[in-house]
Order: C-alpha cells, then sequence, then structure tokens
C-alpha cells in the first residue's frame, strides 16, 4: 500500500510533512506552502486509491472517461531540439477539437507536451512553470531542465493510482545545453535524444527512426518531425487536425508552423517516390 | 447515408477500414451495386460486409434467374431484412442502408438494424459509427423535392461534416446519385485524418 499520509486529506489544507527536529517550523511551514501545490480535496474514504481504481474500473456504475489519443514527439540534434504535435482532442470517437495546443509554454526557455488527460497536463504544467519560477525567485538562476522535470514527476508520483494520465514530454536548455525528458503519471522519468508519446506514437516513431540522425540540419529536422506527426494522423484516427512545431535553441523555443494535415497529404502525394530497389 | 430526392435518391459511405484507432485501408467498399436502381450500403463488422454482399449477390442472382427481372428496391428490403432475421441468435454486426428506384420511378430508402427491422424515412437515413453526426448535418441541410446536382450536394456536404467529427470515420467519401436514366458516381476530396 502506498503512503499517503503526507497528502492533506479530507477538506484539504497545508502539507505537513515537516521535520521532526524543526526549530523554526512557523518559517518552513511558510516556505512549504509557498513551495508546495495547491492541495486538492481527496474522497474521504479510508483507502482513497483503492476507492478510485474501483471508479475507473469497469465495474463502477459511472466510469469516468477521458479525452485520449495524440500524436506527439520531440528530439535533439545538432541544432537543439525539435518539439512536434498533432492538434486532435478526442472523447471516444467524437472529435471534440482539431485546434487544440499540445505544446505548453512553461516559460521562455522550457516547453512541456501534452498526451493523455488534457486537464491533468494543462494544470500540472502550469504548476510547474509556476514552481519554476519561484525557483528562479530564490535561486537568482534559472531552473534545469532535470530539475524542472523532477518536479513535475515528484507532484504526479504523489497521486499516483488515482486516475491522473499523462505522458508528457518536458523539452528545454539550460546551462548543460539541450535537455530532454519523458514523464509521465505512473512516475517514470527518462532522460533521451527522442521520444514520441500517444495513440500515434508507433507510427511516428516508425517514420522518426527511419529519418533521425544527430547531424540534421534545421529545415531537415523541421521537416521529419512534421512527417512523422504527418504519417502518424493519416494512420491513427485518433490524431488529426495541424502539426505543429517548436523548434528549442539557446536563446529558447520558437514557433515554426502550423499546418493543416490535409494540406501535407496532398502536397506529400505529389511528391516522386523513391524506388524501393 | 442515404437521402431522398426529386425523382432520385443519393446513397454515400466514407472509405476507412480500420481496426479501432488503426486505420488499414483507406480504399473499403461499403456501397454495393445490386442492379442498376438498387444499391445497398453495409456499415459495419468488415468481414460481415462482405460476406453479406456476396450473399446478396448470390440471392439477387437467383432472385433474377427465377423472375427474370431485377429485384426492386422494396422486394430487396424484405430479403435483407429475412436474412438478417435468419441469424437472430448469432447475428451479423452490419447495419445496412438500401437506396434505390422504384419501377414507377418513385425514390425508396429504408435502412435497418442488425436483426433485420427495416425504417422507412421520407427524407433521410443513417447508420454507422457517425451516425449522430450525419443526423445533425442531414437535418440541417437536407430539402424535400431536391434535383440530382442539389441532393448530390446535399449529401455530400452532409457526409463531409460528419465523417469530420468522428475519429472512426472518414479518409475520402464515395457518392452514387440514382436517377431513372442511370448512375453518377463521385469520389470526394476529404481530410486523411
Amino acid at each position: 500500500m502506498l503512503d499517503l499520509s503526507f497528502l492533506p486529506s479530507g477538506r484539504g489544507g497545508a502539507v505537513t510533512d515537516l521535520p521532526d527536529d524543526q526549530d523554526d517550523a512557523q518559517t518552513f511551514a511558510m516556505d512549504a506552502a509557498a513551495f508546495s501545490h495547491p492541495s486538492f480535496v481527496l474522497p474521504s474514504v479510508a483507502d482513497p486509491v483503492a476507492w478510485m481504481k474501483h471508479q475507473m474500473s469497469d465495474a463502477a456504475e459511472n466510469r469516468i472517461k477521458m479525452a485520449k489519443g495524440t500524436t506527439t514527439l520531440a528530439f535533439k540534434f545538432k541544432d537543439g531540439i525539435i518539439v512536434a504535435v498533432d492538434s486532435r482532442a478526442t472523447g471516444g470517437t467524437y472529435i471534440a477539437s482539431q485546434s487544440v495546443k499540445k505544446i505548453i509554454e512553461i516559460n521562455p526557455y522550457l516547453l512541456g507536451t501534452m498526451a493523455g488527460g488534457a486537464a491533468d497536463c494543462s494544470y500540472w504544467e502550469r504548476e510547474l512553470g509556476r514552481r519554476c519560477r519561484v525557483y528562479e525567485l530564490r535561486n537568482k538562476e534559472r531552473i534545469s531542465v532535470a530539475a524542472a522535470s523532477k518536479l513535475l514527476s515528484n507532484m504526479v508520483y504523489a497521486y499516483k493510482g488515482m486516475g491522473l494520465s499523462m505522458g508528457t514530454m518536458v523539452v528545454g536548455w539550460d546551462k548543460t545545453g539541450p535537455a530532454l525528458f519523458y514523464v509521465d503519471s505512473d512516475g517514470q522519468r527518462l532522460k533521451g535524444d527522442l521520444f514520441s508519446v500517444g495513440s500515434g506514437s508507433t507510427f511516428a516513431y516508425g517514420v522518426l527512426d527511419s529519418g533521425y540522425h544527430c547531424n540534421l540540419s534545421i529545415e531537415e529536422a523541421i521537416d521529419l518531425g512534421r512527417r512523422s506527426i504527418y504519417h502518424a494522423t493519416f494512420r491513427d484516427a485518433a490524431s488529426g487536425g495541424s502539426v505543429l512545431i517548436y523548434h528549442v535553441r539557446q536563446d529558447g523555443w520558437q514557433v515554426i508552423s502550423r499546418t493543416d494535415v490535409t494540406e501535407l497529404h496532398y502536397q506529400y502525394a505529389e511528391e516522386p517516390r523513391p524506388s524501393l530497389l | 447515408m442515404a437521402m431522398k430526392g426529386k425523382n432520385c435518391v443519393a446513397i454515400a459511405a466514407d472509405r476507412r477500414f480500420g481496426v479501432q484507432l488503426m486505420t488499414l485501408s483507406t480504399d473499403f467498399q461499403k456501397i454495393f451495386e445490386i442492379n442498376p436502381r438498387t444499391y445497398i450500403g453495409l456499415p459495419g463488422l468488415a468481414t460481415d460486409v462482405q460476406t453479406l454482399s456476396e450473399l446478396f449477390r448470390f440471392k439477387t442472382n437467383l432472385y433474377k434467374l427465377r423472375e427474370e427481372r431485377d429485384i426492386s428496391p422494396k422486394t430487396f428490403s424484405h430479403m435483407v431484412s429475412s436474412t438478417l432475421y435468419e441469424k437472430r441468435f448469432g447475428n451479423y454486426f452490419c447495419e445496412p442502408v438500401i437506396a434505390g428506384i422504384e419501377k414507377d420511378g418513385s425514390p425508396y430508402i429504408c435502412s435497418m438494424d442488425l436483426l433485420g427491422c427495416i425504417n422507412h424515412a421520407k427524407d433521410f437515413v443513417v447508420s454507422g459509427t457517425a451516425s449522430s453526426q450525419m443526423y445533425g448535418t442531414a437535418e440541417g441541410l437536407w430539402e424535400p423535392e431536391l434535383e440530382p446536382e442539389e441532393l448530390f450536394e446535399t449529401i455530400a456536404q452532409a457526409m463531409m461534416s460528419a465523417v469530420d467529427r468522428d475519429a472512426s470515420s472518414g479518409w475520402g467519401v464515395i457518392v452514387h446519385v440514382i436517377t431513372q436514366d442511370g448512375v453518377m458516381t463521385k469520389t470526394l476530396k476529404a481530410r486523411m485524418d
């Protein structure tokens, strides 16, 4: 069983994980409150995790269903990082929107991508933005991508098993150069050069892996990201809309383009195909 | 989806074949010609779509040999209904839509549930995963007494808008407009996501 005693319970309240030998408990509590995230009202039952698990199972009468289905990708190359995403939001098979912004601008140097529960991603990545700002004010320097991604992963880990659903990439440029982390709501946090997340990720990986190498030019890298997302939107019913691309460099992120995939489909169809032999 | 017009009917379907979220092909045939004045649309489980289309081809060929004439849309719809009900306790997963022109020139459309219960409508019928969306678009666009060209435009726009709100439909749309003089078939350029 998970020990959730450190979480505020019942009607909510301040976080209570204060060290035992606290001389200056008052100051520490204030610090902890400023640096901690807002608390949530947990279901007032003996075992919230088990209760939520039941609510989300097929057996529950009012099963909680959430919007899922996405393709997102990000990869490092010699001139920074490319982040590319689709823009479709679905509830079951119903297309709720074709113009969702799945790249979240945490601050001018940090980006987060959105896959899984839209509300979970947008809330926790906004909260991450707030905490990164607090870090900056306290330490008089920008937070590293590693630290930022760990803040996020620790925040969502506190709610493990309670139905949070997010698969996100935290992307940015810090002292160490370009950095890319995968963080999900199970608590997994991975560092890497190339990730794709979401229901269309397998299709995106297929295109991405066949065209990826570190020495891609900026133009080639942008095109590879765009093609990978396009091919995922073609095969994956839950991905679609338009392809949004960002480029992360030393001086922060830049919006590169936003293209409707229908335009891309007919544009790519015109291109000559290389023979297989 | 099928719609009535003035001395004409139209039937349209998307071209996607997929397993849950994965699209496997984008040129899948769901509408079949029974005779030059009768078409059937078979949305549902792909294996049953193909089994049923072959079964109806077989049955209508036998009908033609015996009767020495083409089956009428109305008679055909009852043949389809009985065929489906025969499998009452182990049914096909398919909800057909039938459109045609009767011998007297009057338009005929109907839809059916997977056990063969026939539904007649004076305006339009819909079936498949995007049926709620199609009800919305068709209800908004359809008018009585449409000429074939107008009917084509109406059903085409209704289909295109409907499949763009359903993740498991789309990847191209095919439309047949059936008149006494013949059939006009068009494949529409659609969103491919």
